[in-house]
């Protein structure tokens, strides 16, 4: 011990020892709450430099364009007309498909692998559900562009186009020639990407739900699906939303996969069978090869929106859960 | 103490893994275009056989290439579309081309091998607009008259991504085609009124073989590579031409470099007789007063290298060397413009 | 029982079928993807597989006689920086939220961002870096690319220890602090051993993401075509490298491509596994 050794009184009585131990460890809490306000800190300073450095960026545009930039459809290198319409209608369509897809898929893998599959079992498949993770996002796009797409437009949206293309009101969602690459196909290459997110999480704090609080539903007569959405899904809830928002937050950003099957179209268009556009792919698309000042501005401008189109759909589905947390009367 | 030693150790190592390969050979660090990536690549591995010296060159895209040497992060840049003389001169930069090669229209036709189908200028143009929409239109049964095209429509696939190949296959569009040039003209991408996009050169290329009766157009490599059906295009002359090197090659020798101040010049619808009329080059771009000197010398070494003893390497993956008129004129610009 | 009773006891039973039936059917779902694009990848990659491409670094076009060595290295040095800055800190900021900020207004804000900071187009983060270090220093290197890394690891981290943290019982930390335990103590020793299982699941999503994140390192780490571990220098990576060789001409480069692909996913697979024997070993339960 290097202080007590230093110090000129050598603390005898238990009494003296409490007091220096009582005030060493409150300098120590002290400094380890200061360490780890620090590090909450750094996370503030890096979405804020982030952020500004894409504002800064983005001036020129924001400067020449104005309020235009958001609502413009335009999307024009040659002119150096530039607008942002469609690349956040096909962000937020695609990430909504995705989430439609991936939420309720994510929540039967949990529900599998926490209360339905014998124990051998979970390891392996969870960690190969995990795996979905680890592909690179890369290969996604390319397995997209040159399997599955060719797959689609083949064998399954000249069927979508037949039975659902005549629909009405959704209809409009389902015409178009089948192409292979476009919002849909570019919605359920998310929802795969994001199922091992969501149902990793929720894997995770499903398996957190205290014995005894389940043990009790079961002793009732409960049966597992009871359990699972009256029981676990209540006490877990936060968290849960917690993983649908990691799952959301990739699907809103992810850039290499989407840029291969989403086709880069600057065309507003309301079948998801068509080509479309995602801010992160369109800078992924164009910005290496973007020379005009004011094309690599209007690029990084998108990079900012998509912070501001997170900052909405984040502040949105807090909202709602605040109502939700309202009505259950918990917390 | 025998832990110290121990920890001594595994610094030591730890150092000297790191180090490693960082002292005995200037590494010469360049970054941009894609299409002349593949050809740097093989050159620099030439190259440090002979010299031990490192060139890494990346492809981050002709638009990474100019942004980086501007901001001087690497030594050399390298873009498909030129730099104009205003933005040379601000920045003190020189540029000048570094090797050639062709884009050529690709069909999927049943029974329509490479090299059979012709083409105009225009009637492409017309085709990537979507004013020409089917196979058997009378305008493309004219000139062909020798094959059968079918009666179906046209699909056409162009680049979703910005690229120097969608620069100069619109560049060459605008020079056939007024109306191509008033209703949407050229640049690394525009917005097409027609068609399906892919994305690079593989994307167009993948979507081609997948669509019966599209038509769509990549670099000559990609349509070897991938066997695809080229088609003949009529050149300014008149005179119609199929893609190869030597067509590539005498667009490049009959382009006017002589009178093209720091060789801003796009070699698309070349004049001569031979010449293959969707030509490109990719430029180097460097600091006439570089920050490091040693790195831009090794670099000019290479390029020196390259120009006279790179053909065979260029050739074997389908690009087409300068001529020895216009390496000449190079080496002129070099010893009139850079400080070395 | 009255009939209504069977009836609805009948019901329940269905549904609770029903729902068990639908939650393996979207296990299998998840695995049938995860299975088929395995598939392509092994078939695509195959002819690269062998030893060289362990022991040979990227070779020039067409693409025969290389491996991936240099590339291997390169994402090794540049995932080590990015977990070593990101998850220190990933694990102190959720700490912090958890344990001292769990209603507070600040811990609230900086819970927002970091979700917003989630979903930033990674390509932004990796200009982020470039303007703030690699346009300042001059010159591209692993350090920057790990940097750009280290800004996606960090808010995974934060999210899954804050989300862990809060979900270890209360009655654990008023036990610990009763006993007049320091809550350093308490925190690091107590709470963090009882969500450590959570938190290392979050640092392998987080290390299987960047593993396969090609765009923010384009403009940091950049690529290199030859051997180099030098932090200050150019590296290569198994993803640009993969990018820049998948959409190219060349059937070696395509094939050396996948097989890099198939390496990173085994690579992830066998860290999953591992990581979940050793966790096996150390379980803690909440009761």
């Amino acid at each position: 011990m290097p202080d007590s050794s230093t110090s000129a009184a050598i603390p005898n009585t238990p009494a003296q020892r409490m007091i220096l131990r009582t005030t060493r460890d409150a300098r120590n809490d002290r400094l380890f709450r200061w360490v780890l306000l620090s590090c909450a800190m750094l996370v503030l300073l890096a979405l804020l430099g982030a952020v500004a450095s894409t504002l800064w960026g983005g001036r020129l545009a924001f400067h020449t364009f104005g309020w235009k930039f958001l609502v413009s459809d335009q999307w024009n290198a040659v002119t150096g007309q530039f607008g942002a319409l469609v690349p956040i209608w096909g962000t937020l369509m695609t990430s909504l498909i995705a989430m439609l897809l991936a939420v309720p898929i994510s929540f039967g893998i949990a529900l599998f692998l926490t209360e339905v599959a014998p124990s051998w079992m979970r390891a392996p498949v969870s960690a190969a559900v995990e795996l979905l993770a680890g592909i690179p996002s890369i290969i996604y796009g390319m397995w997209g562009l040159f399997v599955f797409a060719p797959f689609l437009a083949d064998h399954v949206y000249p069927w979508v186009n037949d039975k659902l293309g005549h629909l009405p009101l959704i209809g409009a969602l389902f015409r178009g020639p089948p192409l292979g690459i476009g919002m849909l196909t570019a919605g359920i290459v998310l929802a795969i990407m994001v199922i091992p997110f969501i149902s990793s999480v929720m894997r995770d704090v499903f398996l957190t739900v205290p014995t005894r609080l389940k043990e009790s539903a079961y002793a009732l007569g409960s049966t597992t699906w009871e359990v699972v959405w009256n029981i676990v899904l209540p006490y877990t809830r936060s968290a849960v939303v917690g993983g649908i928002f990691l799952g959301l937050g990739r699907a809103l950003g992810e850039t290499m996969a989407v840029t291969f099957v989403l086709g880069n179209a600057h065309q507003l268009s309301a079948s998801l069978l068509m080509p479309s556009s995602s801010i992160a792919s369109v800078i992924a698309n164009e910005f290496t090869e973007a020379v005009s000042p004011m094309h690599q501005s209007s690029l990084i401008a998108l990079g900012f929106l998509l912070f501001v189109v997170t900052f909405i759909v984040l502040a949105i589905a807090k909202l709602l859960l605040l109502g939700l947390a309202r009505r259950g009367g918990t917390e | 103490m025998t832990i110290s030693i121990k920890v001594r150790l595994a610094v030591l190592a730890a150092a000297s893994v790191f180090t490693l390969g960082s002292v005995q050979a200037t590494e010469v660090t360049g970054a941009g275009s894609s299409f002349v990536y593949p050809v740097l690549s093989k050159w620099s591995v030439a190259f440090h056989a002979k010299t031990g010296n490192q060139i890494n060159y990346q492809s981050i895209g002709s638009g990474g290439g100019i942004a980086q040497i501007k901001a001087a992060t690497v030594d050399f840049g390298a873009s498909d579309a030129p730099l104009s003389q205003k933005v040379l001169h601000k920045f003190g930069l020189g540029q000048f081309p570094l090797v050639i090669g062709g884009i050529v229209p690709v069909v999927h036709l049943a029974g329509i091998k490479a090299g059979q189908m012709r083409l105009t200028g225009p009637v492409l143009a017309a085709i990537f607009m979507g004013q020409i929409t089917r196979w058997n239109s009378p305008i493309l049964v004219k000139l062909n008259p020798s094959i059968k095209l079918p009666d179906a429509a046209i699909t056409v696939i162009h680049r979703s991504d910005g690229s120097g190949t969608t620069y100069n296959f619109t560049n060459y569009l605008s020079k056939v085609s007024p109306d191509w040039k008033s209703k949407i003209g050229f640049a690394t991408s525009v917005p097409w009124p027609a068609g399906v996009g892919g994305k690079g050169n593989e994307g167009v290329s993948a979507y081609v073989e997948q669509i019966k009766n599209s038509i769509g157009y990549v670099e000559y490599a990609y349509a070897l590579q991938n066997q695809m059906s080229y088609t003949q295009l009529q050149n300014s002359t008149g005179q119609f031409i199929k893609p190869s090197n030597t067509a590539f090659s005498a667009a490049a020798a009959t382009a006017d470099w002589a009178h093209a101040k720091d060789f801003h010049l796009l070699m698309t619808n070349a004049p001569g007789a031979k010449a293959w009329p969707i030509a490109a080059t990719t430029w180097a771009i460097m600091y006439k007063k570089p920050k490091n000197a040693a790195h831009a010398k090794t670099a000019f070494e290479f390029f020196k290298w390259a120009f006279e003893h790179g053909q065979p390497l260029a050739q074997s993956l389908d690009y087409v060397p300068l001529p020895p008129s216009l390496v000449k004129q190079i080496e002129a610009y070099w010893a009139r413009q850079f400080k070395m | 029982m009255s009939a209504d009773n069977i009836w609805l006891y009948r019901r329940r039973r269905a549904i609770n079928l029903i729902a068990l039936v639908l939650g393996a059917a979207a296990t299998l779902f998840g695995l049938f993807w995860l299975g088929w694009i395995l598939w392509v990848t092994l078939v695509k990659g195959f002819t690269a597989l062998g030893p060289m491409l362990f022991t040979h670094s990227t070779p020039p076009p067409p693409g025969a006689g290389g491996g991936l060595a240099n590339a291997f290295l390169g994402s090794l040095i540049v995932n080590s920086i990015a977990l070593a800055v990101g998850v220190p800190v990933g694990i102190g900021a959720g700490m912090w939220l958890a344990e001292y900020a769990k209603h507070g207004k600040l811990g609230g804000v900086i819970r927002f961002l970091n979700d917003i900071l989630l979903s930033a187009p990674s390509i932004v983060l990796g200009l982020f870096i470039y303007t703030i270090l690699v346009k300042v220093v001059g010159h591209f290197s692993a350090l920057a690319g790990g940097l750009a890394l280290a800004l996606i690891v960090l808010p995974i981290v934060v999210r899954t220890t804050d989300e862990m943290l809060k979900l270890v019982p209360s009655t654990m930390r008023e036990a610990a602090l009763s006993l007049g335990i320091p809550q350093w103590k308490v925190v690091m020793q107590i709470l963090f051993r009882s969500a450590r299982a959570g938190v290392i699941t979050g640092i392998l999503l987080a290390l299987a993401r960047i593993s396969g994140e090609t765009a923010p390192l384009l403009f940091t780490a950049l690529n290199n075509q030859y051997w180099s571990s030098n932090l200050l220098k150019p590296i290569a990576t198994v993803p640009v490298v993969i990018f820049q060789f998948a959409l190219s001409p060349y059937a070696g480069w395509h094939a050396l491509a996948w097989a890099g692909a198939l390496v990173i996913t085994l690579f992830i697979l066998t860290l999953s596994l591992l990581s979940r024997l050793i966790l096996s070993r150390s379980k803690v339960t909440h009761d």
